[in-house]
């Protein structure tokens, strides 16, 4: 199996690779795992992972910086329809558009966009009021069962770092959300794209099971 | 809901753990990535390594140490000390940190923190902050270990670090350092109130009462401990029961995800 990586020059991305070699050993796979910006790669790629931090608008300059990158995503993801996951700004950049500092128009994949959180007065652990960046372990309630979500038993945490959040317009695209003095979302998903708004290689052992869900995922 | 983080913290000098867990079977107790694995599978939410070396010389060693952890431990990790450069930090990031520590360097030139923010995201930049109370109410910001007055006050800094881009404040108490008296919680709560992004409680903590403390009174949102878990007997396992106990959210011990394989 041939895993990309998209390396848009969106921070570090050895953590995300060490996460996907540790889960695709335990699945006994083999399999490739790239860290890559070339199209080529990409658009022969079995599954696609992009990861992202900083803002919206940066990231998608940064894709777009790459030629013929985009074009090569969407053509993997939407025409060969091979599993996508994208992971914090990189899954919110599957929304119509994306609100950070500036209005930019993201791959329109998934109903909504993007938008600041504002979370009501009593959203911090020691009652002290909203605070923003929302960071820390949350837990998911699930909206709708999905085979990346499967098995996280009964206390599913995960890692969250982040100030804006995909607002989802199509219910049945949401597939989890969190509390955090209103409703987050957390996961987004249709057809063979899955996005998480937290770090699943940064979740410690629900992470890695999410991302062997992924691996093993065939939509 | 958001849970209260409880953050483990090493200090490592020359690429090697000063402080930190004794246990017999470790095979290297020295060495700070057997120190995060124990950590990680303790359930801990967050670790931090702080580079004490003194000199530069062996930041390779650091850059290592970082490295070797986020290739075996899945989880969040914070790195500080002598953080002076954009490239330090980028270095850093590289190596595999999710967060970077700024103190004195912030001190010394305030639009670092600005220009770090814009360059590498405010969710990975943590600015930290020691202050010391130099009058009833008010506390001073202090640089090298407590001994360094600079005349900035603490409220008015951690306020100009929130609207510089700092995505989170690690507030340690250089009165109570090493204390175990518990975190000032005056001054956690000052500070908490007057900024509007994450802070973490440092400096003090001695009993699991303090971590309790230090949220509920002091409105953090974060703990971070070194001794207490290091020597005091009290395991990452055993806090986080604590607090559950006491009403506060936490999250569950999960199996260690560097013994997953």
């Amino acid at each position: 199996m041939n895993i990309v990586i998209i390396d848009y020059g969106s921070g570090n991305l050895r953590s995300a690779a060490n996460a996907f070699e540790r889960a695709a050993l335990e699945l006994g796979l083999t399999s490739k795992i790239s860290v890559t910006s070339s199209p080529e790669d990409v658009a022969s790629a079995d599954r696609i992972v992009l990861p992202g931090v900083g803002a919206f608008a940066d990231c998608k300059a940064g894709l777009e910086a790459v030629p013929d990158l985009v074009d090569a995503l969407t053509d993997v993801v939407i025409t060969k329809a091979r599993p996508f996951l994208g992971i914090c700004v990189g899954m919110q950049l599957m929304a119509d558009k994306g609100h950070e500092h500036v209005e930019t128009s993201g791959f329109g994949w998934i109903s909504g966009a993007v938008t600041a959180l504002s979370p009501s007065q009593d959203a911090g652990p020691g009652g002290a009021g909203p605070r923003i960046p929302h960071m820390g372990w949350n837990r998911l309630n699930m909206n709708h069962a999905h085979p990346v979500l499967d098995g996280l038993g009964e206390d599913p945490f995960f890692y969250f770092v982040h100030s804006y959040h995909l607002a989802c317009e199509n219910e049945q695209q949401l597939h989890a959300t969190v509390n955090y003095g209103q409703a987050v979302t957390a996961a987004v998903g249709r057809d063979n794209m899955f996005g998480t708004q937290f770090h699943p290689e940064k979740s410690q052992s629900l992470g890695l099971k999410l991302i062997t869900n992924f691996l093993q995922w065939s939509p | 809901m958001l849970t209260v983080r409880i953050i483990p913290c090493l200090d490592v000098k020359g690429g090697r753990v000063v402080k930190g867990v004794n246990f017999v079977d470790l095979r290297d107790a020295g060495d700070p990535v057997e120190q995060a694995k124990i950590y990680d599978s303790a359930g801990a939410d967050e670790l931090c390594f702080l580079d004490i070396t003194a000199s530069h010389e062996n930041r390779d060693t650091f850059y290592d140490v970082v490295a070797r952890t986020a290739e075996q431990c899945f989880m969040p990790v914070t790195v500080g000390g002598g953080v002076r450069t954009v490239e330090d930090i980028r270095k850093l990031l590289l190596a595999g940190a999710d967060k970077v520590s700024i103190n004195t360097a912030a001190v010394t030139r305030p639009e670092f923190v600005r220009e770090a923010a814009e360059k590498f995201g405010s969710q990975c930049i943590v600015v930290a902050v020691d202050p010391k109370s130099v009058s009833a109410g008010k506390y001073e910001i202090f640089t090298h270990g407590g001994r360094t007055a600079t005349g900035i006050d603490a409220l008015e800094w951690v306020e100009l670090m929130g609207a510089y881009g700092a995505g989170e404040i690690l507030l340690t108490s250089m009165d109570r350092d090493g204390t175990r008296d518990g975190y000032d919680i005056s001054l956690t709560r000052a500070v908490a109130d007057r900024v509007n992004i994450p802070v973490i409680a440092s400096g003090g903590v001695g009993t699991l009462d303090h971590m309790v403390d230090g949220v509920r009174e002091g409105h953090a949102t974060a703990v971070l401990a070194a001794s207490i878990f290091h020597f005091g007997g009290y395991s990452v396992g055993e806090a986080k029961a604590y607090l559950a106990a006491a009403g506060l959210p936490v999250r569950p011990v999960e199996p260690a995800s560097s013994e997953a394989a």
